[in-house]
């Protein structure tokens, strides 16, 4: 996801002189051929995520369109003041195109342990008012976004996934930027409403689920904020239960919790089962599957939860 | 301006300043007091090439208060420039007022949002490098305070600047060895101040933060120096300069005059009016 989006920022930085890159000391193979090419139009900062923020935010001052560059934790985390400060307050009264680019969303970098996981981008990036939050599940979606950053002006974060993960969108006709969604899949009983990686897993539970004839529409949101509350609500509406996919943690504020309030707001009052994180920290050791397996997220576990929960309804 | 009147002019500024936050009945002003001298110096002094009545002519010096708690000062000097009307002072703090206790962008003549402290270093040295990018002759002059230096953020943004040779930046630290409770070197010593900033790549000039004519010598040559260093100076100050018992006082951040202080910190303010202009 990452080098398709980096790729189509390269080929646009020939004819749009404004674009600059800086990193926090995070590569990419795609990003060689920027470095050499760009020399004068990229800087890596080092390992100084405050400071790339605040530079970020000079260059954009002075009209540079920017891409802040560092794997999601750090980016997100170590330098939310300044994101708060030097972006999301200073873009309420000046126009700055800053975008951040998180490459690590939830448990990409799995056997790295619970430092390099991001459970909590998606909630505490939507907190800061004037941004945009994207959270693509396929390097195509990924690729699209570039043209959409150096239109729209403001702040957005883009939450990506570490690892490659198979193509979603061959029909890029499926997306919608305006609408922020696409339903992959119509089905009349359950909803899965997913986003990022679990957009993947949503198509395999729908399967599953399917297959026990309980027909199962899937929802891919790759705008988090802003949420198109009023048509995804129309599309809840056809349904009886709702689930929610995200690799982050539950109850946080995530997609979940916005799906919740709008469902909630607009008396869309369904059933829901919400899969992600609980609240502690992920140690166990091993890639995605086996660490999905330790936290109940395994597709024989998630099914069951589903129905456990259809039943109750 | 010939200097008598550049120091009279601090003194009218020191005086704008009290007058401004006791109106308000708040502000942070023996921080604004401290670096009196070298705004006047700035904006006064010709060094800052600017124009008040367009406030982001693309070929302006920038002028970056990254020390915002110190903005009563530079309220001050920009509504006496005429950025805005003199009278927004009259509505410091108030209802829908222009002049918050921080200042934002939303007032002509500020760049950035600040009040936090350890960011416009950074954002400075950003304006600075696009303007080495676009082959800009205008300069980036950020105002910091020496607790402010306590802020790792600060020290990213030291090392960033040297390493790109941002010679078109110039930091000053208002020097008043003062943080908000207690002194810095009780709390977190910053000494040997100098020498820190020379081992993170700048050039250090140290001077007296309330000798204008020295102020306006450095600040005057640092466009045509050679050095491909950045700039700092250390402008050695006393937090709460012009009224005698705020002077050096960590009890003296935010704390206002009350009942007779009001009026001896109002007469020694205005002992200027009674001197003759030359």
């Amino acid at each position: 996801m990452r080098d398709a989006f980096i790729e189509a920022l390269f080929s646009r930085m020939e004819t749009n002189e404004n674009i600059f890159f800086i990193s926090a000391d995070f590569g990419a193979p795609a990003l060689d051929k920027l470095r050499d090419k760009y020399a004068d139009r990229f800087v890596n900062v080092g390992i100084a995520e405050q400071n790339l923020i605040n530079v970020a935010t000079g260059l954009a001052l002075e009209g540079f369109i920017v891409y802040a560059y560092a794997i999601a934790p750090f980016l997100s985390m170590r330098a939310y003041e300044q994101i708060r400060t030097s972006i999301s307050i200073l873009a309420q009264i000046r126009d700055i195109n800053i975008n951040l680019i998180g490459v690590g969303a939830g448990l990409s970098y799995d056997v790295t342990g619970p430092t390099h996981h991001c459970l909590e981008d998606s909630c505490i990036m939507a907190v800061l008012p004037n941004f945009t939050i994207f959270s693509p599940s396929d390097a195509i979606l990924s690729e699209k976004f570039v043209d959409y950053t150096l239109r729209k002006s403001g702040p957005k974060y883009i939450r990506m996934d570490g690892k490659a993960q198979p193509e979603i969108y061959a029909d890029e006709k499926q997306i919608s930027f305006e609408d922020g969604f696409t339903e992959l899949r119509k089905g009349s009983e359950v909803c899965i409403v997913s986003t990022g990686y679990m957009t993947h897993e949503a198509l395999k539970v729908a399967d599953a689920l399917s297959q026990d004839n309980i027909s199962t529409g899937v929802v891919d949101v790759y705008f988090l904020k802003p949420f198109n509350e009023q048509l995804l609500v129309k599309i809840f509406r056809e349904y009886r239960h709702i689930v929610t996919m995200e690799e982050a943690f539950l109850n946080k504020g995530g997609l979940d919790t916005i799906v919740e309030h709008a469902c909630f707001s607009n008396r869309v009052y369904i059933g829901m089962t919400k899969l992600g994180f609980g609240d502690k920290y992920v140690f166990d050791v091993g890639n995605r599957e086996h660490l999905y397996r330790t936290n109940g997220l395994d597709l024989g576990n998630m099914i069951k939860k589903i129905k456990t929960d259809l039943n109750r309804n | 301006m010939r200097i008598n009147n550049l120091i009279r002019k601090s003194a009218e500024i020191r005086l704008r300043v009290l007058e401004t936050a006791l109106r308000a009945g708040k502000g942070h002003v023996p921080p604004a007091f401290s670096w009196v001298d070298i705004g006047v110096s700035l904006f006064y002094g010709g060094i800052l090439q600017i124009k008040p009545s367009e406030p982001r002519w693309p070929e302006r010096d920038r002028f970056i208060l990254s020390k915002g708690h110190g903005c009563l000062t530079l309220y001050a000097i920009l509504s006496d420039l005429g950025f805005f009307p003199k009278n927004e002072l009259e509505n410091f703090c108030g209802h829908g007022c222009l002049l918050a206790g921080h200042p934002d962008p939303n007032i002509p003549g500020v760049e950035i949002v600040s009040g936090s402290l350890g960011h416009g270093l950074g954002i400075s040295a950003g304006m600075a490098l696009s303007a080495k990018i676009d082959g800009k002759d205008w300069f980036v002059y950020t105002l910091l305070g020496d607790g402010e230096c306590q802020e790792g953020s600060v020290w990213e943004a030291a090392m960033f600047a040297s390493h790109h040779k941002l010679n078109n930046l110039v930091a000053i630290v208002d020097r008043n060895r003062l943080g908000a409770t207690d002194f810095t070197e009780n709390s977190l010593s910053l000494e040997p101040f100098s020498r820190r900033w020379q081992a993170f790549g700048w050039e250090v000039v140290n001077k007296n933060g309330h000798d204008i004519e020295q102020l306006i010598d450095v600040l005057s040559k640092a466009k045509q120096r050679t050095s491909a260093q950045p700039l700092l100076i250390i402008a050695d100050t006393t937090k709460g300069k012009g009224v005698s018992f705020m002077e050096g006082s960590p009890l003296w951040h935010h704390r206002m005059p009350k009942s007779e202080e009001i009026q001896a910190a109002l007469k020694e303010l205005s002992q200027f009016k009674s001197q003759e202009t030359n």
